[in-house]
C-alpha cells in the first residue's frame, strides 16, 4: 500500500486503490517502451536516412508481413489484458459488500449533505469509519453532479432522476478530499468537501454525539454551529458583507425588498420559510440560488438557526 | 513540371475573375477553401485568446480576471468555437476543398453550388454562435448536458441553433466529397491509386453523413425541451437526463474522427513526400482510416463509464473503444517505417508531422488507459480526459493542419514563407504545448477536475506551469501569423512542385488557374512511386542558404 503517492497519482487510501494504480503501472510502463522505441526509431532515421543528394531513387519496399503481423498481434494482445484487468477492477467497484454501512448522499447546487440510517446528518464532511466497507446511495435535487474521491479511485455520477451508488472502503485514519467533477454551474468548483475517516471507537461516538440535538447548549449556540456544520457560512456572513446570499447580521426584523416589488418583514415566520422553501420569496438582488433544507434539517435545528440570527443584532 | 513558363500567361485563380462579387459568389472548389481558411482560421484565433485568458485566470486558484459565471462562458465559448466552428471544418472544408480536386486531377468537386452553399450555411450557423454571446452566453460546457443546459437562463437556445446549422454545412461538404470522390478521379487513378489524404477525406465524410443528423436531432429535442418542455430529457417530467448523453456522444464521438482521420491523411502525404519514400502499408493506412471510421459508430457509450450505464454495456464500450485504437497503431508504426531507408528533408511540414508523431502517441496511450474501465472512473472528467483530447486535437489534428498549411501554402498562394521563421515556430509552439499540456496529465491523474473556476491550493504549482506554457503556446501563433501575413505579400514566388511529390496537385501551375490544369491529366505513376520517378523539387535549387537545407542542415 502506498500512503504517500507518486509524481503522477496520489495517496492509496482505499482498498481499490492499489488494484487501480497497478493498471495504471501498467499501462505507463508498456507505453513508455513502445514511445522509447517509436522516438528512438524517428530521430535515428531522421539523421541516419537524412537526405543527401537531390534525386535519389528510393527503396520501394511498402510491406513486410512478419513485421506487419507483429505490430497488429502483439499491441493487441497487450490491450486484451488492459481490457481484462480493467473490467474485473470495475466489476469490483460496482457490486459493494453484503455487510456495508449505507450512508445516504444529496448532492445540490452546491453541496453535499450526508444523511445517516442512525439519524444524524451532515453537510460538505461525510465521516466514516477506517477498514468498513461503506455504501452511498446518490441522488441530486437538481442537476447532475459526481462523487469524486481522488484518494480512494472512486468516482460516480450523481443523477436527478434515480438513485446511483458507490463504495469503498478507506485504509488510513485522515482527512481526504471530495470532490463534484460534472459541471453544474457556478459553484461548481465549490462544491468541494472532505472525507473524515475515523477509527471504528471514534465513529461511534461522532455518530451519536452528531446525532443529538446540541445538549448542553442554548438555542443560539447550537444555531451557530449549524450555521457552519450546515453550509449556511459559504453563501451568509454575519459581518454584513453581500456573499451570494445576504448577511445575517441586524436580518431579524429588517425590512426586505423581495423580486415582487413587496417589502416584508424578517420575522420568525419569513426566516423558517426562508430556510425550508426559499424559492417562495426572493430578496431583490439575488439569485434564486439557496438550496431548499426542507428535509436536511429537523425542526429544531431550525428553530436554533432563527435564535442564532436573532443573536446577529447590533446595537 | 517544366510548364513554368507558362505561369506569367495564364492567370491564377486568385487573379481571375476579379472583383469581391466573383469571390462571394464562386463556385469554384479553391476559393470556397480559401474563404473557409480565412474563417476558421478566424475563429481559431478567437478560441485561442479564450484559451489564454481562461489559462491565465487559473494561474492563481483566486479570482485574477472574472468571476465564475464569466469563466464557465468562457470554457463553454472555447470549446464550442474550437470544436464547431474551427477543428470540423478545418482539414476537410478548408484545406480538402482546396487540394482534394487537385489531386483526383479533376476540375472541380461534384456539386459546385451545393459546395458554396455550405459555406455560407456555415456562416448563417456560425453567426447564430456569435449572437449567443451577445445575447447572454451559454455557461454549459460545449456538451450541453441536460437537465442543466435545459434550466440555466443563459442563451442555449442559440447556440444549439447554430451547431444545428453548422451540421449541415458539415454534410453538405461530406456529401460533395464523397460523389466527387467515386466520379471525379482522373482515368487510371484506382481506388488504390488514390493519395491516403483522400482516403483519409473518404472516411471523414462518410461519417460527416452518418453521424451529424443524430447531432442535429438531439439538438432539435433539447430545443423543444427548452421551449415547449416536451420533457424527454427532464427528469421532473419523468425524462431521462442520461438519454441525452447517449444521443450526444453517438455523435460526437464519431465527431473525434472526423477531426483526426484527414489529419492522419495529410501526415500520410507529408512523411512519404518528405521522405522520398513509397509509403509502407498503403492498404493497411487505408483500410484502417474506413475501420476507424466504421468501428467509432460503436464506442460512444465510453464517455458515460461513470454516468450509471450497465455494466455490461460498460464492458462492451471498453472492449470496442481498444478496437479504434489499434488501427491507429498499425498508421503510427506504418508512418515510422516509412521513413526507414528514405531521403528525409526535415522542412517545415516534415517538422509538424515529426510533432504530431510524438504527441499523437501520448494521446493514443493515454487514451488506452482512459479505455480501461477501472482506471478511467479514476480519471473521468479530471484534467487528465482534457490533457488526452488536447494531445489528440491539438497535438493531433491541429499539428496536421499546420503540416497541411505549410505544405500546400505554396500551392495555394504561390508564395513561400520564411523557412527559418516557421522551423523557430514550430519549436515554441511544441514547448510551449508539453507545457502546457502534460502538466495537465499530471494535474488530472492527482485528481483535479475540470471545468473548475478556482482549485485547492495543492494544484497550484502545475496550473501555474500550464499557464506559462499557454503564453509561450500563445507567442508561438502570433509570430506564425506574422510570418504567414508576410508571406502572403511578399514572400518569394514558389514554383510549382517546391518539394518534389508525386501528388498530382502538383503537376499544375502554382498558384493552379481557375480550372485547376490547363489539360486534362492522366494518371502516369502512382501518389507515392519515389522508387521510380524522381523529382527535385523547386524549392532546393534556389538560394544559398536553400542549398544548405538540401544538405540537411538547418
Ligand atoms: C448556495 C448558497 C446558499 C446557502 C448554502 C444558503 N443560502 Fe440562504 N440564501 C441564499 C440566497 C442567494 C438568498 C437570497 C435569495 C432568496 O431569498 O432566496 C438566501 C436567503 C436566505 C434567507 C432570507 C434572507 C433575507 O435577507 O431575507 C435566510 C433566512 C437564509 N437564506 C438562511 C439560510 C440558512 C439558515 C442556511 C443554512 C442552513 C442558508 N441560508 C444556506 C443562498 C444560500
Ligand atoms: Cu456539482
Amino acid at each position: 500500500m502506498d500512503t504517500t503517492g507518486t509524481l503522477f497519482l496520489p495517496p492509496q487510501n482505499s482498498t481499490i486503490a492499489s488494484e487501480v494504480d497497478f493498471l495504471w503501472d501498467f499501462i505507463y510502463w508498456a507505453s513508455a517502451a513502445f514511445f522509447v522505441i517509436l522516438g528512438v526509431a524517428i530521430i535515428y532515421f531522421l539523421i541516419r536516412y537524412r537526405r543527401r543528394r537531390q534525386g535519389e531513387l528510393t527503396s520501394g519496399k511498402s510491406h513486410n508481413v512478419p513485421l506487419e503481423i507483429a505490430w497488429t498481434v502483439i499491441p493487441t494482445i497487450l490491450i486484451f489484458f488492459v481490457f481484462v484487468w480493467g473490467f474485473q477492477g470495475y466489476l469490483k467497484m460496482q457490486i459493494a459488500p453484503g455487510d456495508a454501512m449505507e450512508v445516504k448522499v444529496t448532492g445540490q447546487k452546491w453541496f453535499w449533505s450526508f444523511q445517516y440510517e442512525e439519524g444524524a446528518s451532515t453537510v460538505n464532511e461525510l465521516v466514516v469509519p477506517v477498514d468498513q466497507p461503506v455504501k452511498l446511495l446518490m441522488s441530486s435535487t437538481d442537476v447532475i453532479h459526481s462523487f469524486f474521491v481522488p484518494n480512494f479511485r472512486v468516482k460516480m455520477d450523481v443523477l436527478p432522476n434515480r438513485y446511483t451508488h458507490l463504495w469503498f472502503e478507506a485504509t488510513s485514519t485522515g482527512e481526504y478530499d471530495l470532490l463534484c467533477t460534472e459541471y453544474c454551474g457556478t459553484g461548481h468548483s465549490e462544491m468541494i468537501g472532505t472525507v473524515r475517516v475515523l477509527g471504528e471507537r471514534e465513529f461511534t461516538e461522532w455518530l451519536e454525539q452528531a446525532g443529538g440535538m446540541g445538549e448542553g447548549m442554548t438555542p443560539a449556540e447550537f444555531g451557530e454551529q449549524l450555521y457552519t456544520s450546515k453550509a449556511c457560512n459559504t453563501c451568509h456572513s454575519l459581518d454584513g458583507s453581500k456573499v451570494v446570499g445576504p448577511s445575517f447580521l441586524n436580518l431579524y426584523n429588517k425590512e426586505q425588498m423581495l423580486t415582487t416589488g413587496q417589502a416584508v418583514v424578517a420575522d420568525e415566520n419569513y426566516l423558517r420559510e426562508s430556510i425550508l422553501n426559499p424559492q417562495a420569496k426572493l430578496v431583490a438582488g439575488y439569485d434564486p440560488v439557496m438550496p431548499s433544507y426542507q428535509g436536511v434539517l429537523k425542526d429544531q435545528q431550525v428553530d436554533a438557526l432563527i435564535a442564532f440570527i436573532k443573536s446577529l443584532q447590533e446595537q | 513540371m517544366s510548364n513554368a513558363a507558362a505561369t506569367a500567361a495564364v492567370p491564377s485563380y486568385l487573379q481571375e475573375p476579379k472583383g469581391i462579387k466573383s469571390w462571394l459568389l464562386t463556385v469554384d472548389h479553391k476559393r470556397i477553401g480559401i474563404m473557409y481558411l480565412a474563417a476558421i482560421m478566424f475563429f481559431f484565433f478567437v478560441g485561442g485568446a479564450l484559451a489564454v485568458i481562461l489559462r491565465t485566470e487559473l494561474f492563481r486558484p483566486e479570482q485574477i480576471l472574472m468571476d465564475a459565471d464569466t469563466y464557465n462562458q468562457f470554457f463553454t465559448l472555447h470549446g464550442a468555437i474550437m470544436i464547431f466552428l474551427f477543428i470540423i471544418p478545418s482539414i476537410p472544408a478548408a484545406l480538402g476543398n482546396f487540394i482534394l480536386p487537385l489531386m483526383l486531377g479533376a476540375k472541380d468537386v461534384a456539386f459546385p453550388r451545393l459546395n458554396l452553399a455550405s459555406w455560407y450555411v456555415y456562416v448563417f450557423g456560425a453567426i447564430f454562435c456569435v449572437a449567443s454571446i451577445v445575447l447572454g452566453a451559454v455557461d454549459t460546457g460545449w456538451t450541453f448536458y441536460t437537465p442543466y443546459s435545459t434550466t440555466t437562463s443563459t442563451s442555449v437556445i442559440s447556440m444549439t441553433l447554430g451547431v444545428f446549422i453548422l451540421g449541415f454545412s458539415s454534410i453538405f461538404t461530406g456529401l460533395n466529397f464523397i460523389v466527387t470522390i467515386h466520379k471525379l478521379r482522373m482515368p487510371g487513378m484506382t481506388w488504390f491509386k488514390m493519395p491516403l489524404m483522400v482516403w483519409g477525406l473518404y472516411a471523414t465524410a462518410i461519417i460527416q453523413v452518418l453521424a451529424t443528423p443524430v447531432l442535429a436531432i438531439t439538438l432539435v429535442l433539447l430545443i423543444m425541451e427548452r421551449v415547449l418542455g416536451v420533457g424527454i430529457f427532464d427528469p421532473a417530467m419523468g425524462g431521462d437526463p442520461v438519454l441525452y448523453q447517449h444521443f450526444f456522444w453517438f455523435y460526437s464521438h464519431p465527431a473525434v474522427y472526423i477531426m483526426i482521420l484527414p489529419g492522419m491523411g495529410i501526415i500520410s502525404e507529408v512523411i512519404a513526400c518528405f521522405s522520398h519514400r513509397k509509403i509502407f502499408g498503403y492498404k493497411p493506412i487505408a483500410y484502417s482510416s474506413l475501420g476507424i471510421a466504421f468501428v467509432s459508430f460503436m464506442v460512444w457509450g465510453h464517455h458515460m463509464f461513470t454516468s450509471g450505464q450497465s455494466e455490461i454495456a460498460a464492458m462492451i464500450f471498453s472492449f470496442l473503444t481498444f478496437f479504434v485504437g489499434i488501427p491507429s497503431g498499425i498508421k503510427v508504426f506504418n508512418w515510422v517505417t516509412t521513413m526507414y531507408k528514405g531521403s528525409i528533408s526535415l522542412e517545415t511540414p516534415m517538422v509538424y508531422a515529426v510533432m504530431f508523431l510524438f504527441l499523437f502517441m501520448i494521446g493514443g496511450f493515454t487514451g488506452i488507459m482512459l479505455g480501461a474501465l477501472a482506471l478511467d472512473v479514476h480519471l473521468h472528467d479530471t484534467y487528465f480526459v482534457v490533457a488526452h483530447f488536447h494531445y489528440v486535437m491539438m497535438g493531433g489534428t491541429v499539428m496536421a493542419f499546420l503540416a497541411g498549411i505549410h505544405y500546400w501554402w505554396p500551392k495555394m498562394f504561390g508564395r513561400l514563407y520564411s523557412e527559418r521563421w516557421a522551423k523557430v515556430t514550430a519549436l515554441v509552439i511544441f514547448v510551449g504545448f508539453n507545457m502546457t499540456f502534460f502538466s495537465q496529465f499530471i494535474l488530472g491523474a492527482q485528481g483535479m477536475p475540470r471545468r473548475y473556476y478556482s482549485y485547492l491550493d495543492q494544484y497550484q504549482p502545475l496550473h501555474g506551469f500550464s499557464s506559462v506554457g499557454a503564453w509561450v503556446l500563445g507567442i508561438g501563433f502570433v509570430i506564425m501569423a506574422v510570418y504567414l501575413t508576410a508571406s502572403f505579400f511578399n514572400g518569394r514566388k514558389a514554383g510549382p512542385n517546391p518539394w518534389g511529390a508525386l501528388t498530382y496537385e502538383w503537376e499544375t501551375l502554382t498558384p493552379p488557374p481557375q480550372h485547376n490544369f490547363l489539360k486534362d491529366v492522366v494518371l502516369t505513376h502512382g501518389p507515392y512511386d519515389y522508387d521510380k520517378v524522381t523529382v527535385v523539387g523547386d524549392f532546393y535549387d534556389k538560394s544559398p542558404t536553400d542549398k544548405q537545407h538540401m544538405a540537411g542542415k538547418v
